[in-house]
């Protein structure tokens, strides 16, 4: 997508959540967002009509997302009396297919309306479509073959609705591994409005580091939010996603060891270092921490602590800006823990 | 117990210590305050460990008091077998602990009908493992129990305590009793297994119960001083981790030797907690003296996770040549493997720290002893990372001392 269009875009974002009840809605958003692990969410009930959220991320982007409850009565209000409350200004559409569902003629339908009523009010949106619970397919095969025969379907379904094919992506994914992270991260790339601005500005700030790879990530969801790299590809494209899984498991492993909640670990730094690279994570912004990946030599990783300590300023900036504008409120941290320990 | 060094160490001794400038002692000095040059020390570390293992040959441990140890089996790698009641976990817990199965995949697994054998790759102990199945008759006196039982150091006899149990003791009780009289030597670990899900009560009195049980009975047939070792285990949890590695470590004569040094290092360097690991399989061969606890072994295995993730994902550049385009994972051992030897060729070994926000002064650090043995600590309040010079120096004491150790 091209710059100008990320630019014009608003800073406040609504994400709809949905699909069918028991689809798992509810349960990605306290994993991502709630610092649950994957088997908390068996306590979670069913949610009754629309939770909403909202997440302050890197620069301005503040995301506002609505968990609305699948159960059909909730889905018949959303399409009717509620049709253009909850449907205007959608910046994304999150609709989440539980792949070993009982009903997937239903589903389909479900989700043909829902668009309708989607295109009817935010035409521009876009729309992610998580074909969910992928674990419950043993083989991988199997999945490939589920996946992209549900996806072909749904493609139909979405062109039949007036959607364009790059307005509609589809992910695989399951809570028990980092595919729930892949799709999120997506989301957040697709979300961040000045991606470019802060892209140019990494780039630079690795330029003169002479790193690797810079990447952003929000620190309580551990999503990343931007990258870039330099120098050879490396062969692990699928690194971001399990770089988020590996750091959330960490937050959880030191909120476990330490008796705090985990939405209050933060490291002040890690370091790692070997013969074959060097790498440290550090605060960079009120809500995210910069990771930087160097080649092995001390003197330059010393001077990199350093400069993205100085560079910290820079960044900051992006922050303020969005400050003196609409006030920002947070979640409650209470909400978010409340079934943490 | 047999110590390495006298205890003074690091202690200020005798006036006729020679004392020599040194650069690491008058800023940093340890909260032990050594007076001692550093590189004397180094000297003599050396020095006591080269009198103390010169020879491979085994008669090097007759050394001082009369020596607890089983005959030295230096080369050998730890090998065991489990056993048990069918369905009692066997082969779940030996492909999670050997074989590094996600846990949740167990639910797949299909019934064993013969002897299942499983090494550990590319770890430091290599261990080797075998699952014997239920209905193999392997102490019936017709049965080649030498095939099974002749060159193993332990059993480990898994009871799951989420279902009916007495006819597991009773079989326990059978082994233990063929194991007394046959081999002697080997030693005999109770599992006390899926404790996921039951309540500390329930699982306090299962243990206990258990354990009476055994010993009781063991006692009426006249083996009451046989020793057995009793855990509480799950595969969905580190337990089952923390007790294959008290499993191993009594497996290796070399475990005294490493324990005293974990524990100088720690009183030395302030630090709270200190585990040798493994690094592969995340086993710790040792730890420091002070009290172990379940959830400080947890947080260093997880950190382990973190780095070994982590270099796996930006280890790679060191493969000299354009990276392979093949998929990642199906290369992953091999790669894991080119990636430890090019990191030793760069002649840096590895290391690593994490210093946190709002949990006081505390902070975690980690060190490869080599290409398989990490060394990880978390380190206690008043270590601060100012320090580091003084932790540095001697941490590489500690790890030319390791690696002194298992030097064949
Ligand atoms: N196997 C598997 N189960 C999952 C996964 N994600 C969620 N679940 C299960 O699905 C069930 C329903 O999840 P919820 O998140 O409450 O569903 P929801 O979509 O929010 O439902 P409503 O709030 O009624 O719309 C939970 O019991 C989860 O344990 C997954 O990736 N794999
Ligand atoms: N809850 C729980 N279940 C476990 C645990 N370990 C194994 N299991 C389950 O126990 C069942 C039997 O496991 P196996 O490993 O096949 O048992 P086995 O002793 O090898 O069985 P046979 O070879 O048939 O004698 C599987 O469904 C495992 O998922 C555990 O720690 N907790
Ligand atoms: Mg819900
Ligand atoms: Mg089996």
């Amino acid at each position: 997508m091209s710059s100008s269009e990320r630019g014009k875009r608003q800073k406040q974002r609504k994400v709809l959540l949905m699909g069918r009840s028991g689809a798992g809605k509810s349960s990605m958003r306290s994993i991502i967002f709630s610092n649950y692990v994957a088997k908390d969410v068996r306590r979670l009930g069913a949610t009754v009509d629309v939770e909403h959220s909202n997440i302050k991320f890197m620069g301005n982007l503040m995301l506002n997302l609505w968990d609305c409850g699948g159960q059909d009565a909730f889905v018949e209000s959303y399409l009717t009396n509620q049709r253009s409350h909850v449907f205007t200004s959608v910046a994304v559409l999150i609709f989440v297919f539980d792949i070993s569902s009982s009903e997937p003629a239903a589903d389909l339908l479900s989700f043909a309306s829902t668009i309708r009523a989607l295109h009817e009010f935010s035409p521009n949106s876009k729309v992610f479509v998580l074909f969910h619970k992928m674990d419950l397919i043993p083989s991988v095969e199997q999945k490939t073959t589920v996946f992209r025969d549900r996806a072909a379907e749904v493609r139909n379904t979405c062109e039949a609705e007036g959607f364009v094919p790059g307005q509609v992506d589809f992910s695989a994914t399951s809570i028990w591994d980092q595919s729930l992270y892949r799709a999120w991260t997506q989301v957040i790339y697709f979300l961040v409005p000045n991606a470019a601005t802060i892209e140019a500005m990494l780039q630079k700030l690795a330029d003169i580091l002479d790193a690797k790879e810079l990447f952003l990530y929000e620190r309580t969801t551990c999503l990343i939010v931007t990258h870039v790299s330099r120098g050879p590809e490396n062969p692990y494209p699928d690194r971001f996603e399990r770089l988020s899984s590996i750091l959330k498991s960490h937050k959880h492993s030191m909120a476990k060891h330490t008796g705090v909640m985990a939405s209050e670990v933060s490291f002040a730094e890690m370091q790692i270092k070997t013969g074959a690279f060097m790498f440290f994570i550090t605060r960079l912004t009120e809500n995210t921490n910069i990771a930087v990946v160097m080649p092995s030599n001390e003197g330059a990783f010393n001077v990199a602590r350093i400069n993205v300590q100085l560079a910290r300023k820079e960044f900051a900036h992006l922050d303020i800006v969005e400050k003196k504008g609409k006030e920002v409120q947070r979640v409650p941290k209470e909400d978010l823990e409340a079934l943490s320990d | 117990m047999r110590t390495l060094f006298s205890d003074k160490i690091h202690a200020p001794c005798s006036p006729a210590a020679e004392l020599r400038p040194d650069p690491f002692e008058l800023p940093f000095q340890s909260s032990l305050h050594s007076s001692r040059s550093a590189s004397v020390v180094n000297n003599w570390l050396t020095q006591q460990f080269q009198n103390e293992l010169p020879s491979t040959n085994e008669t090097s441990y007759t050394h001082g008091a009369p020596n607890p140890l089983p005959p030295m089996r230096r080369k050998a790698n730890p090998r065991f077998v489990f056993m048990g009641m069918r369905r009692c976990g066997k082969s779940s817990v030996q492909k999670v602990v050997v074989q590094k199965l996600p846990p949740a995949d167990s639910l797949y697994l299909e019934p064993t009908y013969k002897v299942e054998h499983a090494t550990m790759h590319g770890s430091f102990l290599h261990f080797e493992s075998a699952e014997i199945p239920t209905q193999l008759p392997v102490l019936s006196p017709s049965y080649d129990h030498a095939s099974i039982f002749s060159n193993i150091g332990a059993v480990i006899w898994i009871i799951d305590s989420q279902d009916e149990y007495f006819s597991s003791i009773s079989e326990l009780l059978r082994t233990a009793v063929f194991l007394a009289k046959n081999y002697p030597s080997i030693n005999l670990d109770v599992f006390i297994h899926k404790t996921d899900g039951l309540s500390e009560e329930y699982k306090y009195d299962t243990f206990r119960e258990v354990r009476q049980r055994v010993q009781d009975e063991l006692s009426d047939v006249g083996y009451g001083h046989r020793s057995i070792s009793y855990y509480q285990t799950s595969i969905f949890d580190h337990s089952i981790f923390e007790a294959m590695s008290k499993v191993v470590q009594k497996l290796l004569p070399q475990l005294p030797s490493l324990e005293t040094l974990l524990t100088k290092l720690c009183a030395t360097c302030r630090i709270q907690k200190a585990y040798l690991f493994d690094t592969v399989s995340k086993i710790y061969i040792a730890t420091d003296a002070s009290p172990t606890l379940l959830k400080d072994y947890e947080v260093c295995s997880d950190y382990v996770d973190v780095i070994v993730d982590i270099k796996q994902l930006y280890g790679w550049q060191e493969q000299v040549g354009a990276p392979s385009t093949s998929p990642p994972q199906q290369q992953e051992q091999q790669e894991e493997d080119e990636q430890r030897q090019n990191s030793s060729d760069a002649g840096l070994i590895g290391e690593s720290i994490v210093t946190y926000d709002k949990t006081g002064d505390g902070y975690m650090f980690a060190r490869e002893v080599n290409d398989s043995l990490s060394l990880i600590c978390i380190m206690g309040k008043g270590s601060s990372v100012e320090k580091r010079v003084l932790i540095d120096y001697n941490v590489d004491v500690f790890v030319d001392a390791v690696v002194k150790i298992f030097q064949v």
